[in-house]
């Protein structure tokens, strides 16, 4: 498309308009130094980690047993793996059942929708910590669990809840009436409907969701220190302690002798992250490409 | 008669689902208050909020959360003073000073700056924060200024993003108005534009807020965690999330009931935030 000549200021006009309005002058330069600091900070972060840490990526970090002398992060990952699993399995069908109810099901205006808004939004502002204190307290102790894998996806699980039900639901919503009535136009029922049109259509946006709880599951320490614990071991069952790739970072960066470990893994979290990052952007834009 | 049975049974299915976040809502509200507010009793509820000193090792020990608050409190103040201005002349860059093809790679930058871990931005913070405040100002470098700096930058994605779609639900006929009258393009942006999205760049300067006094693991690192009073931008400084991390491990009796008191206090400070966000992005509806 071109461009209409009106809009168009040459150059020399425009320092000059600069020049006159010393105010627009001095915001333009804000503005562009914010986008550099925000920029050079987080290419900066990333470089570093990734430079410094990558030369020390070496085999014997991915030995399949723990031992003070490798430091292995093998078992880590596994239970990273393990505890993402579980924790979506118990989290992503409540998420989606919850949005569906939400926006399918649920006459507008209804109050007790609202609570569910509220409730939803309050445990996405809850802390990290607060989760983990929580679990400890219900998951760990009063329903007598114990310190172990499975009362840590539990309060995962409730951690991440919030985030599955809000991209869920955008995704419900922005599949067109057209949709809906014409599925109960051919005689479908309204569960038929949910399943086989309306759910099939939304499919990119909860999988973008899901794709974020997983980096937030990855990122997460405060609230596992307590709930699933720091032993570096590959569980055998639900009922083991474990830690996760974040929490080994932070039991390796607490002692200091294992600085180059804390780097290669930090390396690892943030390809992980990188990776994830990715894939919902990806699938976010085959979301609105499909839409138009 | 077997389809309604099917209709109304996952009916009841989709309805519990939705009733599972209420009652997380009401589990962690009752097992936190129930663990922690009868410390608060046992203490004494002004000697806990207020005490100055918390020793609980001491015979008799003593539990004050004041140094914690304030602790909390400085780094946020840090952090929001560092982050926001930073943050939103970011989004008016982003929404008003750039091409697509910019914006394509900013965007991702920030979720990409919203994604890295916080026990990586610990990291981060204490291999080089620290090193780089002890060099350039002296103390030993895990302080409040090198805590406020790290969440500074951990809270940019928040206020970025939130700021971010606030400007944009700014309708461009306001911008186009100013320039009418003859404002320069950063004239109409910075005083017409801004303005107008005021109550959504407030919301998101809450929920950095939020973030930043929740936030735990990239604090321990680099805050130093000492429980005293704060004494200047150069000294350590413990948080109430560091203070509940760090002793929970050992913690018994009423240090650890004390403990979770601790998690009620930070808990009813972040239900205030939410509170004050609801009321902010409610009233942009109204407006809009």
């Amino acid at each position: 498309m071109k461009r209409t000549s009106i809009n168009q200021i040459s150059l020399n006009s425009r320092i000059k308009t600069y020049l006159r309005n010393p105010f627009s002058l001095l915001m333009l330069l804000a503005v562009t130094l914010a986008v550099l600091i925000t920029v050079v900070v987080l290419v900066y972060i990333v470089g570093y980690i990734l430079v410094k840490g990558v030369p020390y990526l070496t085999p014997s970090l991915f030995e399949f047993v723990y031992t003070s002398t490798n430091v292995s992060l093998f078992p880590s990952i596994i239970t990273t793996l393990f505890m993402v699993a579980i924790s979506l399995v118990i989290a992503a069908p409540i998420g989606i059942f919850c949005a569906i109810y939400l926006v399918e099901y649920a006459k507008r205006g209804n109050r007790f929708v609202k609570y569910v808004r509220i409730t939803t939004e309050t445990l996405s502002g809850i802390p990290s910590i607060v989760y983990g204190l929580f679990g400890l307290l219900f998951f760990v102790m009063a329903l007598n669990m114990g310190t172990s894998i499975i009362a840590g996806c539990l309060t995962l699980s409730i951690m991440i809840l919030p985030l599955i039900i809000r991209t869920t639901e955008e995704a419900l919503k922005s599949v067109p009436d057209t949709f809906r009535e014409g599925s109960y136009g051919l005689g479908a029922t309204r569960l038929r409907t949910v399943f086989m049109v309306i759910l099939p259509s939304a499919v990119p946006g909860i999988l973008a969701g899901i794709i974020l709880s997983i980096g937030r599951i990855v990122g997460e320490t405060a609230a596992l220190i307590y709930t699933a614990g720091t032993i570096a071991q590959i569980p055998t069952s639900l009922g083991d302690s474990a830690r996760t790739l974040s929490i080994h970072m932070y039991s390796l960066s607490r002692e200091s002798l294992h600085t180059s470990e804390a780097y290669a893994t930090a390396v690892v979290l943030l390809i992980v992250v990188l990776i994830i990052n990715f894939f919902a952007n990806v699938i976010a834009n085959k979301f609105k490409r499909g839409k138009l | 008669m077997k389809k309604k049975l099917i209709d109304k049974l996952s009916t009841a299915i989709f309805f519990l689902c939705a009733l599972v976040s209420i009652l997380s809502v009401l589990l962690i509200c009752i097992f936190l208050f129930a663990g922690g507010v009868p410390a608060m009793g046992k203490i004494g509820f002004f000697d806990f909020l207020f005490g100055q000193v918390w020793k609980p090792s001491d015979l008799p020990a003593l539990y004050g959360i004041l140094p914690m608050i304030v602790g909390s409190l400085y780094v946020t103040a840090g952090a929001i003073l560092i982050g926001v201005p930073i943050g939103i002349l970011t989004a008016i860059f982003m929404s008003h000073f750039c091409q697509k093809g910019i914006h394509k790679f900013l965007k991702p930058l920030v979720e990409l700056l919203a994604g890295i871990p916080s026990i990586v931005y610990g990291f981060f913070g204490l291999m080089v924060l620290v090193p780089l405040i002890r060099d350039q100002f002296g103390g030993n470098g895990n302080s409040i200024l090198t805590a406020s700096i790290l969440l500074g930058i951990m809270i940019l994605p928040t206020v970025i993003s939130i700021s971010e779609a606030a400007l944009r639900a700014v309708p461009d006929m306001y911008y186009e108005g100013a320039l009418a009258l003859g404002a320069t393009h950063e004239r109409s942006v910075f005083s017409v534009v801004l303005p107008a999205a005021k109550s959504g760049v407030f919301a998101s300067i809450v929920l950095g807020i939020g973030r930043a006094i929740g936030e735990t693991m990239a604090v321990i690192m680099v805050a130093g965690n000492q429980a005293r009073m704060p004494v200047d931008l150069l000294k350590g400084v413990r948080t109430l999330t560091a203070n509940i991390v760090i002793e929970m491990g050992y913690a018994q009796g009423l240090h650890r009931e004390a403990l979770i008191a601790t998690g009620v206090v930070l808990f009813v400070f972040i239900l205030l935030l939410n509170i004050s966000f609801h009321l902010l992005s409610n009233r942009k509806q109204v407006k809009g």
